[in-house]
């Protein structure tokens, strides 16, 4: 596809993204309180968006991930946050 | 269209998922062993699952004129428990000669603890030893990247693997190029929140090509869609991809590598 048409075909859904994920950073930010290792992860990796790498989803993820190589001890939890809490 | 909708947690789903997606071209099923919302209690709720996916969910797929398979493990979300995981491994081979079995999966990690690591490596054993097929499930959000990596490192560590022969699932853009340059056919699966959405698979048969990659819905009890494949088969379609470019990824390459499996029937490109 050319430029003009993946523009055409995401625009409208990107936008509402945007849109969406802008009231999100202003309803954390009215709410009272500190930001969490979550939200701390989110805002470094709201940096890779503006530059002009190729690859920004992969970046996001990257800095969203644990970092770590050795397996933990053990498992004390099933579940996943999305952001890895060393990050902070 | 056609498509082979190659995970799938039909247990979880209604008669009216199947007739959805038998009218919109399904023409067979894959359902790996899954974890129940809840740890069971013993060995003999295993037992009872697998009579379940070897037995009763065939006959319930074929009342829609769907082919059903089945892969059969103990789900890494239940490996912390080393010994309910061996008496598990223990009763696996009974059904391995049933007929509609694939192979062993879905297993892998889930938070990346030394049992489940254990737990995984003795799966992939059984596997080595009785020649089955490997469908693995990589940890969500942030452990994914390093359980891939462990996974990746456990399967090059045991020279009885044959990469093309393990499908290793649920890959996102910072994983997928570790998995396909290991060898590894590589699965993406398209949920409404978290792993993929149809828009960022598309991306990815764009960027790394259509060899050793499938789509699925890995439609559970949780959220999910039924009838991801086919809606991103759509999405293929409205970016301008040919109508064969998306057979061969919704059909042709879960057929070729299913295949593998002398109990896959479905006819292949």
């Amino acid at each position: 596809m050319k430029r003009e048409q993946v523009v055409d075909l995401y625009f409208m859904e990107a936008r509402a993204k945007l849109i969406d994920l802008a009231a999100f950073l202003d309803r954390v930010d009215r709410a009272p309180g500190l930001d969490d290792f979550r939200m701390a992860a989110f805002r470094q990796a709201l940096q890779e968006l503006p530059a002009g790498n190729p690859d920004r989803a992969k970046r996001v993820l990257l800095g969203l991930s644990d970092p770590t190589t050795a397996p933990l001890a053990a498992a004390t939890t099933k579940g996943a946050c999305g952001a890895w809490p060393g990050s902070k | 269209m056609r498509y082979i909708e190659p995970h799938a947690h039909m247990v979880s789903r209604t008669t009216d998922d199947y007739m959805a997606m038998a009218t919109s071209g399904c023409q067979a099923i894959c359902e790996p062993s899954f974890w129940a919302g809840f740890d069971r209690s013993s060995v003999d709720g295993f037992y009872d699952y697998f009579r379940q996916l070897t037995d009763y969910e065939p006959k319930r797929a074929a009342k829609f004129g769907l082919a059903h398979y089945c892969w059969l493990c103990l789900n890494p979300k239940e490996a912390e428990d080393v010994k309910l995981a061996d008496e598990v491994l223990g009763i696996i081979p009974e059904f391995l000669n049933r007929p509609s079995v694939l192979g062993i999966g879905e297993i892998g990690l889930n938070k990346n603890s030394r049992n489940e690591l254990a737990v995984f490596e003795k799966h992939v054993d059984l596997a080595a030893r009785h020649e089955q097929l490997i469908l693995i499930h990589t940890p969500h959000l942030e452990d994914k990247l390093k359980g891939t990596r462990l996974i990746i490192d456990a399967l090059q560590a045991d020279g009885r693997v044959v990469p093309e022969r393990v499908i290793i699932d649920h890959v996102e853009e910072h994983t997928i190029q570790l998995v396909l340059d290991a060898g590894f056919w590589a699965g993406m699966t398209l949920y409404p929140e978290s792993k993929c959405t149809a828009a960022r698979a598309a991306d990815m048969v764009e960027m790394f090509g259509s060899e050793r990659l499938w789509m699925n819905s890995a439609c559970d009890w949780g959220v999910s869609v039924p009838l991801a494949v086919p809606r991103a088969a759509l999405e293929m379609r409205q970016r301008g991809h040919t109508a064969e470019a998306v057979d061969k990824m919704i059909y042709g390459n879960p057929a070729k590598f299913l295949s593998q499996s002398k109990n896959f029937k479905v006819e292949r490109l």
